[in-house]
């Protein structure tokens, strides 16, 4: 198994911690992980982006060039990296913010509208882990409950509060996808 | 037979290489002695600068750096970082220090580097043969102004000792002059004053020494001393210019 | 101790402070600003000292002070900046004084850009300041590398008295990988009788002169050929190289840092479509292992080399200095910063094939 993911959207909707929560929770399960922020000539353009592998083998280039998934939270991301997927690969498209759809047709899109998913659980700020919940429920590469554990970490015990939340938009991301 | 007086055992026993009638000598002797006389000899490292006392390393009886041109406070500053209970001296000329050093020393005295550089200001420089430095006074000829500093071309000598004073992280700054007995004996007590400042852990200390160069100013010895009397000390007001 | 997901540059920090590095000086730089962030908030907690500098060549020239006091220090930067301590390192050399320099090499030249780059192998290699010198250089092509190679650069450093320069892209100071910090690192301080401590007359220690001024020609000479020997040791002792699937190779791909990895994609794309390929990977530009690059490339099964490098061509020139025109070498690559991508790099060696 090597899951060679892009995830990209605007600066601000969080698509650095969906990947780096990604890799962090592979490597709680033991996978080989790596995560590379927006590190190129694509950082131009206000968008962020980053880069996350992982393997049960040794990651050779951490470099993703042909993602088997793509990740994008807003317009110009797709616009940008889809034809970067690989054949048979995945596009996950947040549908409450890109009103176009996936013209290749050797890929598999899913739409899963973030944004309208998070205002119902009254915060718009969990778009992303809804999205990250998607592609899990796709993937199914890390457990949901150890990318919580990962992010328990990151947010540190003062605000694991916010866990529960985050819990479920990933639930709902998930099952976003049939 | 009685000893009545000997050269300082912080001096090495190697003759000085400085020009007849040069200040050097004079400065080295007195920093010694205060080394000495303040009982920390064996906790004291000096830095040379790159300038005629560039050899300072082979004159003084402790341990000794040689620093790249201007770069001495910064030195001196790794060094005390590591060894905070030493005291450590940068001795520098005026191309060294006011010129391509004068962001080490600056930023030395802004961070309130507890260092003591000692500063000779002999308005030239004078290892590499005579060039203008930033202390040359106006209308001053040197190899690099052959018709004399024009200000308008060049600017104004500038002040050192007056800028360090202004900021906060120093804690004693002076000028003294090797003109005249009475000039000698304060530029020994401000040496030993700023010494100690570093010792007390107050702040940097430097003392601006104004220094005769016979052989760049093309005077004799006994005409230099008059020339600092006459021309520097009116551009280069002696004092203490600030003591905390 | 269990693996963490770490920054490069916060990972190569921490790995610093476990070799028993106490002292940094630094000033900022875009892409190496996690190294003095990180080193101000942990060097404290452990005794140690963080100074931010005034400049690039205060910074360096505070290392100087503080390995000539006997401490393990370091120093960190990216290009333009590196290029400003070049004086600094050249003294140290001169002065034989152990420091660490880690050069996050991000586009040239000028101010460039951010971007990771390998425009500085000249630079790092070939001296890069003044006079006739050499810094050891180690090049990390993953983070857990550069964590195993920060106690070995400390070490050879003070083995050698010499500068000691990682040679790292922006990339690996940017990206996040799994690290495991030695749990009991326990680093072998060494004895540092040249070091300025404080002068006892008439005691064991010598007076201290940190210098690197020779005025007579005599002194000079004994100067460099002491250096001189002492690299002829290094290049004996301290050249690493990475041999990936060279055995039986048709094609060597030759490459350092992040680029050598996306060469191992590379490789793998080549082999899954039968084509044998290996890469040889310096660890050390400096020694560089031209004996272990020159054996597996002269192999008979070899067709030729292909170098991949993010900069104008300049390890090239090494590894046709180690081949001595056995075999052909040619080059990938770009000036700038721009990173080949894996499938590109087959593209070229399946053309090679077809030449």
């Amino acid at each position: 198994m090597t899951e060679r993911n892009i995830f990209a959207g605007f600066g601000g909707q969080g698509v650095l911690l969906m990947g780096q929560l990604l890799a962090a929770a592979g490597m709680m399960e033991g996978k080989n992980t790596s995560w590379i922020p927006s590190y190129g000539p694509e950082m131009r353009g206000g968008t962020a982006n980053c880069s996350v592998t992982l393997s049960d083998q040794e990651i050779d280039s951490p470099l993703v060039s042909r993602p088997t998934s793509l990740i994008v939270m807003n317009r110009p991301s797709l616009e940008k990296f889809e034809s970067k997927v690989m054949p048979g690969g995945t596009i996950f498209v947040n549908s409450s913010m890109i009103d176009i759809k996936v013209t290749r047709n050797d890929v598999t899109a899913y739409y899963v509208p973030c944004n309208e998913i998070a205002a119902e659980l009254g915060n718009d700020k969990v778009a992303n882990m809804i999205m990250l919940g998607a592609y899990l429920g796709k993937s199914g590469c890390v457990d949901i409950e150890t990318v919580l554990e990962a992010l328990l970490e990151k947010l540190g015990q003062k605000k694991a509060k916010l866990i529960p939340l985050n819990r479920e938009a990933l639930l709902r991301g998930a099952a976003c996808i049939e | 037979m009685a000893t009545i007086f000997q050269r300082t055992s912080v001096l090495t026993d190697k003759p000085f290489h400085y020009c007849p009638g040069c200040g050097h000598g004079i400065v080295h002797r007195m920093v010694a002695e205060v080394i000495d006389e303040l009982g920390i000899r064996e906790i004291s490292t000096g830095v040379a600068p790159v300038g005629c006392a560039v050899f300072a390393y082979n004159y003084f009886d402790i341990d000794m750096y040689e620093a790249a041109h201007g770069r001495a406070p910064a030195l001196a500053t790794g060094y005390k970082r590591v060894h905070p209970d030493h005291v450590i001296f940068t001795y520098q000329g005026d191309g060294d220090l006011a010129s391509i050093g004068t962001a080490e020393i600056v930023h030395a005295a802004h961070r309130g580097e507890k260092i003591t550089t000692i500063f000779i200001n002999n308005a030239i420089y004078g290892m590499t043969g005579g060039q203008m430095a930033p202390t040359t006074l106006v209308g001053q000829k040197t190899t690099t102004s052959p018709l004399g500093r024009d200000k308008d071309h060049c600017g104004e000598p500038i002040r050192m000792a007056e800028m360090l004073a202004t900021i906060s992280g120093s804690a004693f700054i002076a000028r003294c002059a090797l003109n005249n007995t009475p000039n000698l004996i304060k530029t020994k007590q401000a040496i030993k004053k700023a010494f100690e400042t570093q010792i007390a852990r107050k702040g940097f200390s430097m003392v601006e020494i104004l220094s005769p160069c016979p052989t760049n100013w093309g005077k004799s010895p006994a005409e230099a001393m008059d020339w600092i009397q006459d021309a520097m000390i009116p551009y280069y007001p002696l004092g203490v210019m600030k003591e905390v | 101790m269990a693996k963490k997901l770490m920054k490069g540059c916060e990972a190569i920090a921490e790995a610093a402070i476990q070799a028993g590095c106490r002292y940094f000086f630094g000033y900022p730089i875009t892409p190496q600003n996690d190294i003095p962030e990180y080193m101000s908030l942990r060097l404290p907690q452990v005794g140690g000292c963080f100074l931010q500098a005034e400049s690039e060549l205060a910074a360096i020239n505070m290392v100087y002070g503080a390995a000539g006091a006997g401490a393990r220090v370091m120093t960190s930067s990216s290009s333009p900046g590196i290029s400003l301590k070049q004086e600094g390192i050249s003294t140290c050399a001169a002065a034989e004084l152990p420091c660490v320099v880690v050069n996050m090499m991000r586009g040239g030249p000028g101010l460039g850009n951010i971007q990771a780059s390998q425009g500085d192998y000249f630079q790092a290699t070939k001296g890069g300041g003044h006079g006739d010198y050499h810094a050891i250089v180690y090049a990390p092509s993953s983070i857990a590398e550069a964590v195993e190679l920060m106690p070995k650069a400390f070490d050879v450093a003070e083995d050698y008295r010499t500068p000691v320069i990682i040679l790292a892209d922006g990339l690996i100071g940017q990206m996040m990988e799994p690290v495991e910090m030695p749990d009991n690192p326990n680093p072998v301080m060494r004895d540092k009788p040249w070091a300025a401590t404080g002068y006892k007359p008439g005691g064991a220690k010598p007076r201290a002169i940190i210098n690197s001024l020779y005025i007579e020609t005599e002194d000079l000479d004994e100067l460099c050929r002491r250096m001189q020997a002492r690299y002829r040791e290094i290049e004996k002792n301290e050249q690493r190289v990475e041999l990936y699937h060279t055995e039986g190779a048709e094609f060597i791909l030759c490459a350092y840092g992040t680029v050598a990895r996306v060469c191992k994609a590379a490789v793998r794309i080549l082999e899954e479509q039968g084509v044998k390929v290996g890469l040889v990977r310096p660890i050390t530009l400096w020694p560089f292992p031209s004996g272990a690059v020159h054996d597996a490339i002269a192999q008979d099964s070899v067709k030729a080399a292909l170098t991949v490098e993010v900069s104008a061509g300049q390890m090239v020139e090494d590894i046709r200095l180690a081949v001595n025109g056995c075999k052909p070498v040619e080059y990938l690559g770009e000036a700038g910063s721009r990173i080949p991508e894996a499938e590109e790099i087959a593209e070229r060696i399946l053309a090679m094939r077809r030449a």
